[in-house]
């Protein structure tokens, strides 16, 4: 029976992949252009989520950063517009975004618990408010319009995107760098004494996290058409990514994965269709999720799946 | 001359209203290990009851301290009890907790901000109270201003009082030194730590009405004010009271000197300098 199993996972899970891609790279060929953007929108935050989550999810620093670096990118397209091809423009967003965390990582990792929290979270507020500085007196205009690109080319860079940072995320899970990560998160002093190279590691780690943010920024941009700081440097990204991470559930792969593509459809859907309460119900969301759901989705999927499989367990054995 | 004392003076008001916003976040985040991002809120709510009052019953605002206070307290006692008590008791580590209570915080914040949303539209707010000028030594200042400067250190020397001379306020310190040892002492440490978070949200709530007699309010104003004291809180050192006073006027008088520079850097230069602090000296003027 275990020999079955083995040999239907060997063909069936490549073939699913396959098949899931081929249906992603189809869909703007197929469905309404609102499904393009409403898809659009579903993986900046899987992508935002799953970086948060490459850091934030083994080494438990919680970084609230992530609208400086998703802003960084925003505003790289801006300043870049149409003198170069999109694609330059979203490395180059991601890049630096990637400098940026490079930095404030050598400088601020040696801080630990809350004070790396509220040290990210400042960091956001700093760049907003040096921004609109610079734009009133330096600039003479808040804001700017980014050239537009077409739905179905941001969706491809998105999902090109998606699929980058979920190979990153698996083969660093599976790597040596992944499991010094977690023994980071466990315990940094005993991480210290084994060999591991902490500093180094986390800042990488970081910056790496950062360039995907950055990435998706830069892309997110061009479907916006207008920017300004106070849209560009939004709390709001900071908080999003660790809620949705643990909606979805931090011990697994896919539970990030999940949590965001289940949160960010509800919050577009909600969004629409209670454009008023729409507040008032996200923060009840919020509140439920992480008193109740604990580890997420996938926790309450296991504990579901313990009690169905554990229960036919304890008939057989009496 | 008259301009540093000027500037000074500004200094000082905005370093009072500063100083009282934060000191219950401080204590919240002290004794209670929750940072309550939330904590604007309880000043929105403060500051909106107050114009309810005032502009429907012409009620004297400095009576709505006495309102506010216990409309506030209530409200911060039961959202300890009920989410933040339960939050604690599936999450025992405490790393883990402090991470998810701010989470948890973020999530009652988009709550409060949104029923007040439907109780006072999302239009910014505003009334007259005292609105003329004394003056002291050929200097002109703001009736209404030095009247929440007065009120804003008379709440703070009341609040540091009540913490260091009464009994409730000996068990809520011994709560926050040593939480098992207070709790065998025969401290129930529930019922400090609810009440140590409704006391923090009822100086939110006291800043508010103090705060709505000189500015203008808006329903989502509550973040900015959290913000700030989430700095003040820092620079005087995480769960210090006397620290988050000291810290508020410092905070203060360096705002008012960059706002005469340049006004646009000032939320800046509180970051900057907040971020430096964090670098050089965590713990804060004075923390542990």
């Amino acid at each position: 029976m275990n020999w079955k199993t083995i040999k239907y996972n060997r063909y069936l899970y490549p073939a699913l992949y396959i098949l899931i891609i081929v249906l992603f790279i189809a869909i703007p060929y197929i469905t309404a252009p609102y499904t393009i953007i409403l898809l659009s929108s579903i993986f900046m935050y899987i992508s935002l989520t799953l970086s948060w989550t490459l850091f934030s999810g083994p080494t438990g620093y919680t970084s609230l950063a992530t609208a400086a670096f998703f802003g960084l990118g925003l505003y790289m397209a801006g300043i870049l517009g149409d003198s170069v091809p999109l694609i330059v423009a979203v490395i180059c967003g991601g890049l630096i975004s990637f400098i940026l965390a490079f930095i404030i990582g050598a400088i601020t990792l040696r801080l630990r618990g809350i004070y790396f929290t509220i040290f990210t979270f400042g960091l956001v507020e700093l760049i907003k408010h040096l921004m609109l500085w610079w734009e009133i007196n330096i600039v003479g205009v808040r804001g700017r319009f980014v050239p537009r690109a077409d739905n179905a080319t941001v969706f491809y860079i998105l999902l090109a995107i998606l699929a980058a940072l979920l190979l990153t995320t698996y083969f660093l899970k599976s790597s040596r760098y992944g499991m010094a990560l977690s023994s980071i998160g466990s315990n940094e002093e005993a991480a210290i004494h084994i060999g591991i190279n902490v500093v180094n590691l986390k800042i990488i780690t970081f910056a790496s996290s950062a360039f995907f943010i950055g990435l998706t920024g830069t892309i997110m941009a061009t479907r916006w058409s207008y920017i300004d700081p106070y849209i560009a440097f939004d709390p709001f990204y900071s908080f999003l990514p660790p809620l949705m991470a643990i909606f979805g559930g931090l011990g697994n792969l896919f539970g990030p994965l999940l949590g965001a593509a289940v949160f960010s459809y509800l919050q577009e859907t909600l969004i629409t269709r209670f454009p008023y309460s729409y507040m008032l119900i996200f923060g009840l969301i919020m509140v439920i999720t992480i008193l109740y759901l604990p580890n997420g989705l996938i926790g309450l999927y296991q504990t579901i799946r313990q009690r169905f499989i554990g229960g036919k367990h304890a008939d057989t054995s009496s | 001359m008259t301009s540093i004392i000027n500037i000074l003076v500004n200094g000082l008001i905005l370093g009072g209203i500063y100083a009282l916003t934060s000191v219950g976040l401080s204590m919240q985040y002290g004794v209670a290990r929750i940072f309550n991002i939330a904590h604007g809120e309880f000043i929105m709510v403060g500051a909106f009851i107050t114009w309810m009052l005032y502009t429907s019953f012409g009620i004297n605002p400095l009576l709505c301290l006495v309102v506010a206070g216990p409309v506030l307290f209530i409200l911060g006692f039961i959202v300890h009890r009920y989410l933040f008590k339960t939050l604690k008791d599936k999450t025992p580590v405490p790393t883990a907790f402090e991470g998810n209570s701010m989470l948890l915080a973020f999530g009652i914040l988009f709550i409060i901000q949104s029923l007040g949303i439907y109780l006072w539209g999302t239009q910014i707010k505003g009334y007259s109270f005292m609105a003329y000028s004394i003056y002291l030594g050929g200097i002109r200042f703001s009736a209404n201003r030095m009247l929440i400067l007065f009120f804003a250190v008379f709440l703070c020397v009341l609040f540091y009082l009540f913490l260091t001379r009464t009994r409730p306020g000996k068990a809520i310190r011994a709560a926050a030194q040593d939480p098992e040892a207070a709790s065998l002492m025969g401290v129930d440490i529930n019922k400090m730590l609810a009440l140590c978070f409704a006391l923090g949200a009822m100086m939110a709530g006291f800043a508010g009405v103090l705060l709505s007699m000189a500015y203008q309010l808006q329903t989502n104003m509550g973040l900015p004010y959290t913000i700030i004291a989430i700095i003040v809180v820092v620079l005087g050192g995480l769960g210090s009271i006397p620290g988050s006073m000291l810290g508020g006027f410092i905070l203060g008088i360096i705002g008012s000197i960059v706002n005469t520079i340049d006004p646009g850097l000032t939320l800046a230069a509180y970051y900057l300098l907040f971020m430096i602090l964090l670098l050089v000296r965590p713990s804060g003027i004075l923390g542990r």
